[in-house]
């Protein structure tokens, strides 16, 4: 039989061999998926994993991993702070919108001034907003102690509803034929959020990303923030007696992860989607509570993994075109990651025995 | 190596590669043509029928196409991403399906000049990119008219998407023949802000009952306003495909999007050698918009009604949209016989007089 035996400390190698085999069983049994679909299985992993990083065009595909990666890791290394402290905030979709609406608005007010100015105020916007949809779950959760799981959850819906209004009132492109949507960002110089290098993908929302890594990496391991955030999450009695006020980490928590996925959201309208349309919130907010946990709630972990996650879309999409897979295929199959990778972690906290009686 | 010619040595790699599946022959050299689709295939509604369309293509040429598509494209980046990888592909005709494709179809239009484009519902064209549309308000004067005759409550719901040109000019071409069969009508208006959300059409569904009305009209493409409307046992049209397995009631007849003709002409046309950038508005003239099978629920004289508009319109006698008709605020629009233009059509942003739901801002 199979026993499973509580270690008295999480494994360390577990931990970090965990994620690593959960893509390893994503690998295999999306292959029994693929095959059982009647597509050769090892050319559709080849089609997602290999062909966008070294196949035929893979220059213009790696730039795309940059662009799809960097909101995810962006939002996700403001998430990993608040989820380390046991804050749940599963509404960075929401503050991904809102902090998008913000900036655009901020620029598409000044249309069409030019001026060096512009985009930084954008970027100021674009934070705030987030950070403000942030607080109100905060503040609702020190106020009267409501569940900043619900309620940053439900403020999503609020947000999508904002943007609808944004796009077909008071954004909407006046030269845009009564159609829906706001001026093209991209036709705007002073905000338009550009390809540092041409044809890389790098983006300031890339560099804000590993800006955000960076720090969250210092603030969690060399600063008294990053401790009382651990010790909150692993002991929350002891943080009180160490003298950490919840309600000042709450705030905290949900502040950062909302003013990253704000800022998140602000690069994204300003660059790669141009626009500020009903359509724009395409669920990076949901996809990066993924790669957080992916990541193991580390900022290495987090690069990896958004990289990772944002191979899987794209190399997705290229086998939707090349192999005529189904979406839904590709979803499951982004699905069973995270599966896997809550299934394999029982190993970091249990240990497995085969067969043999309780121990004497 | 200057860009066209990298393109073209990218284009052939691409091409290459996907021959090593061993789905084309090189002796064949199809035709390689894509479409991008906003929802899935299996929505049975707005994509499932451009994929009808696309198999229709498969029919008709065989072995000088392969087409290929991707559904699921959310309206944003990303739609610019499955656009190029298209083009990189080497197809050489590709169909992006939903308007809020546009701008992503122009800015990848523009790299890639040799790749011609086709996009629905749009209004910016180049040289490589050509719209298409469907005159969806032609199958709305028909409904209007079988609605405004079966009501009792004098109530008819209509769960809109969004409020742009194409969905109101659904919603008054709906009501300004519902109210020449019956003056007392009244039109009750949801949005439900997107086009695929069978919870959210659900819920519309059942305000909109709630309310009263016992006949129901839908601009988005799921199946689940049907279902309500079964259990309420009120009447309801199917919408983008015939939905006729919710027949003879409550759907009693249905606008049809019937693509085919245009995806095949299209595409033969790029294998003559033809094509060339257009924008083709079509109706129940062309095919384009067709009329689903009008049930037994509908008593025979409200259906011959409907098939005599229907021939009508199709055949270029009557528009839908004729003066007299005065904007909702009472201003004038159309004189006596003056037949709006398209121009107007096309950007139609206000309700005509009678409709009492507020257009949002």
């Amino acid at each position: 039989m199979i026993r499973l035996i509580a270690r008295p400390a999480p494994s360390r190698f577990w931990l970090w061999a965990t994620p690593v085999l959960a893509v390893l069983a994503t690998m295999v049994a999306g292959a029994v998926l693929f095959a059982a679909l009647g597509t050769d299985p090892l050319e559709a992993l080849k089609v997602i994993f290999w062909d966008p990083l070294l196949g035929a065009n893979a220059g213009y595909f790696r730039g795309q991993l940059l662009i799809k990666a960097g909101p995810l890791m962006l939002i996700a290394a403001g998430l990993a702070v608040g989820f380390r402290a046991g804050i749940w905030n599963i509404g960075a979709e929401g503050q991904y919108i809102v902090g998008a609406i913000c900036g655009a608005a901020v620029g598409l007010a000044v249309y069409p001034a030019e001026s060096v100015l512009i985009f930084p105020a954008m970027v100021v916007a674009g934070a705030l907003g987030g950070w403000a949809w942030g607080m109100i779950p905060a503040l609702l959760k020190n106020r009267f102690g409501a569940s900043e799981i619900l309620v940053s959850l439900m403020l999503v819906y609020v947000a999508q509803n904002l943007l609808a209004w944004a796009a077909f009132g008071p954004l909407k492109n006046p030269a845009g034929f009564g159609f829906p949507g706001s001026r093209n960002l991209q036709q705007y110089p002073s905000a338009h959020n550009g390809e540092l290098i041409a044809g890389s993908g790098l983006h300031w929302g890339g560099v804000a990303a590993l800006a955000a890594l960076v720090g969250t990496y210092v603030l969690m391991s060399r600063h008294i923030a990053g401790f009382r955030i651990q010790v909150a999450g692993d002991a929350p009695k002891a943080a009180r007696f160490a003298g950490v006020a919840p309600a000042r980490l709450v705030a905290f928590c949900l502040g950062l992860s909302g003013a990253l996925a704000g800022l998140a959201g602000m690069f994204e309208v300003a660059g790669p989607s141009g626009q500020i349309t009903d359509a724009f919130g395409a669920g990076y907010g949901f996809t990066a509570i993924i790669v957080a946990f992916l990541g193991r709630l580390n900022p290495i972990g987090i690069l990896l993994a958004g990289l990772l996650m944002a191979l899987t879309y794209i190399g997705g999409d290229m086998a939707q075109l090349m192999l005529r897979l189904p979406a839904a295929a590709i979803q499951v199959f982004q699905g069973m990651l995270l599966f896997f990778l809550l299934g394999f972690d029982l190993l970091t906290n249990y240990q497995v025995r085969f067969g043999g009686r309780v121990g004497a | 190596m200057n860009r066209r010619r990298f393109l073209t040595t990218t284009t052939m790699t691409a091409t290459a590669m996907s021959l090593g599946l061993g789905k084309a022959a090189w002796a064949a050299d199809p035709l390689k043509v894509a479409f991008m689709y906003v929802g899935p295939v299996g929505d049975m509604g707005w994509s499932f029928q451009h994929d009808q369309a696309r198999l229709a293509v498969d029919a008709a040429f065989g072995e000088k196409v392969a087409t290929s598509y991707v559904e699921n494209v959310p309206e944003g980046p990303d739609a610019e991403r499955v656009l190029t990888q298209m083009a990189l592909a080497g197809n050489k005709l590709i169909f992006a399906t939903s308007f809020g494709f546009m701008d992503a179809v122009m800015n990848v239009a523009a790299k890639f000049p040799d790749v011609r484009f086709e996009h629905a519902t749009g209004y910016k064209r180049a040289d490589n990119v050509a719209t298409y549309d469907a005159r969806f308000y032609e199958g709305r004067a028909v409904q209007g008219t079988i609605a405004g005759s079966m009501t009792k409550t004098n109530k008819i719901g209509y769960i809109g998407s969004f409020p742009i040109p194409e969905v109101v000019q659904g919603i008054n071409a709906a009501f300004i023949h519902a109210r020449k069969v019956n003056p007392n009508v009244e039109m009750k208006v949801v949005w439900a802000y997107s086009w695929f959300d069978p919870a959210k059409e659900a819920d519309a569904a059942t305000a909109l009952i709630a309310e009263g009305v016992d006949v129901l009209m839908q601009h988005t493409d799921s199946t689940a306003p049907q279902a309500k409307a079964k259990d309420a046992g009120i009447i309801s049209f199917g919408q983008a495909s015939d939905m006729a397995s919710f027949g003879p009631t409550p759907r009693v007849s249905s606008t049809i999007d019937n693509w085919a003709p245009y995806y095949v002409e299209r595409v033969k046309a790029m294998l003559d050698g033809t094509w060339t950038s257009q924008g083709t508005w079509g109706g129940i003239g062309t095919g384009m918009v067709e009329i689903g099978v009008i049930t037994d629920a509908v008593p025979a004289d409200v259906k011959a009604e409907a098939e005599a508009l229907i021939a009508s319109i199709g055949a270029g006698t009557y528009h839908p949209f004729t003066g007299p008709l005065n904007k909702q605020d009472g201003s004038a629009w159309l004189a006596e016989g003056e037949v709006a233009d398209d121009g107007v059509l096309s950007g139609m942003n206000f309700f005509v007089e009678g409709i009492t739901a507020q257009m949002p801002q």
